[in-house]
């Protein structure tokens, strides 16, 4: 082999030498930088616990985004979700938990509170709202947990009620919050989501009035989010500019959870 | 391309594990012909053994950050390789079919001779094609599941919400089965195929050989 520059011409053999050489070095670094970045996500500390709690918190900040985009990108109140003939709907209705709503609670012994922006406080009770007009939808319940139910449900639509209440000052606001009577179940629903019009304050089930399993007397049925956000027994209603507190979202889960 | 290959593994094996740790939460699905069921996703074993019950808020929230970047790197690379023009050589073309059966059959040993290839045989135009074609599929029926009401028609294309999930379900078994026969291949085919996939480039000894050991030096590269 002639070499007439012996510095800086390099045979075939060293060329080849000297790029695994920086591919694999670069190749390696890249492993240890992708192996640290993961390490660094998954030992990231939780959030500071508030509003939202549980979850890691960088991990946190991204579902807040990616929600947000995809709230703006999408969320429109003529989006309806699918409705069903109502002989589909599941005669017997899934059941997964009564967190604050365990038990029986007759709607003569139950009255909503109604907390308005002036300090005043409605108080209805269920015959008053039956007197409203009447929504019944038949749809897809979805679970966060991944399964689904058809079933069909009958109530006021929460249009309805804030139309027929005045509630006009309150809608305007950002966040309706919702609470059992027990304050054990609690959730916040962003107002877009509450005056979707196919919101509904249920307390019919399949043509019979709602029993203990399902939140008896009054339950939110809000087919644009997940089950977590459907309240069962309705105790007290709030609103506010700020997001009321969430049960689920304390523990780790999305605080719009829309679907 | 390469690269996109390499930020791609990473990538879906968190998306694996953080669908896993979702699917947990209603695992329904299995295998059942003639009322024998064959395979259970998944048997307890296997969700104790990776430590799977009970994560189902943090497995969203990763399946919903990683989403993002599975998304933009298979974006990048449909896009680099139509502006480099190395889609040509990764599309199936019509004689692909055929000879893709050819090179299995020589694969698997039963035939001698492979036929001749370009950069990437038939099979490996048809395999690499069709997980480009999944990957979407899978952004698509996740976006159907994820958005079920915002993104209906999305989910109506894919035959409704359950169906949705089921795709969803499929593409990923069928990633893990790409996984592991790719896995086979790039052993068989040796350790300057490997590098060249690092590095960029193949060293190629040129000598002369005779024609039907050269077609079984190039086959296996997939």
């Amino acid at each position: 082999m002639k070499m007439k520059k012996p510095k800086t011409e390099l045979t075939s053999e060293q060329k080849i030498k000297r790029r695994n050489f920086i591919s694999f070095t670069l190749f390696g670094a890249y492993a240890a930088a992708a192996y640290g970045g993961w390490r660094w996500l998954y030992k990231s500390p939780d959030e500071t616990a508030g509003i939202t709690a549980g979850a890691h918190k960088p991990l946190r900040q991204a579902l807040n985004k990616t929600e947000l985009f995809f709230r703006r990108l999408t969320f429109n109140e003529n989006h309806l979700v699918k409705t069903y003939p109502r002989e589909m709907a599941a005669k017997k209705i899934r059941h997964n938990s009564d967190i604050g709503s365990e038990g029986k609670l007759p709607p003569e012994n139950w009255k909503l509170q109604v907390k308005k922006a002036n300090g005043e406080t409605l108080q209805i009770t269920l015959d008053e709202l039956m007197k409203l007009p009447k929504t019944e939808i038949t749809y897809d319940f979805k679970c966060v947990e991944g399964w689904d139910q058809i079933s069909h449900w009958e109530g006021v639509s929460f249009r309805d009620f804030i139309k027929y209440y005045q509630l006009d000052a309150e809608a305007k606001m950002e966040y309706v919050g919702l609470e059992t009577p027990d304050k054990q179940y609690y959730v916040g629903i962003d107002m877009p989501s509450a005056i979707h019009p196919q919101t509904l304050l249920a307390y019919q089930m399949n043509d019979v009035l709602l029993n203990g399993q399902h939140g008896q007397p009054l339950r939110l049925i809000i087919p644009v989010k997940y089950g977590i956000k459907n309240l069962k027994r309705i105790g007290t209603i709030t609103f506010s500019n700020n997001r009321p507190k969430d049960y689920w979202a304390e523990q780790g889960y999305d605080y719009y959870s829309g679907l | 391309m390469r690269w996109t290959h390499w930020v791609n593994f990473p990538i879906l094996a968190i998306m694996i594990w953080s669908g896993m740790l979702i699917y947990w939460a209603n695992d329904e699905y299995s295998v059942t012909l003639f009322g024998h069921t064959y395979v259970r996703f998944f048997p307890d074993w296997y969700y104790q053994w990776l430590h799977i019950p009970q994560r189902l808020a943090e497995g969203m929230a990763f399946h919903f950050l990683f989403m993002w970047f599975f998304a933009l790197n298979g974006f990048f690379y449909v896009l680099y390789t139509i502006i480099s023009g190395e889609w040509r050589q990764l599309v199936p073309n019509r004689h692909s079919f055929k000879e893709a059966w050819l090179v299995m059959l020589h694969d698997l040993h039963i035939r001698k001779t492979a036929p001749p290839q370009d950069k990437y045989n038939a099979a490996q135009r048809i395999a690499y094609t069709a997980i480009i074609i999944m990957g979407f599929g899978s952004l698509v029926t996740g976006l159907a599941i994820y958005k079920p009401v915002q993104f209906n028609w999305l989910c109506w294309l894919c035959g409704g919400y359950h169906l949705a999930r089921i795709w969803h379900f499929v593409l990923t078994i069928g990633y893990v089965l790409f996984f592991l026969v790719h896995v086979v291949q790039v052993i068989l085919a040796g350790w300057n195929n490997f590098r060249s996939v690092v590095s960029g480039f193949e060293v190629i000894n040129e000598q002369p050989q005779p024609v039907v050991e050269s077609n079984t030096n190039e086959d296996e590269k997939a």
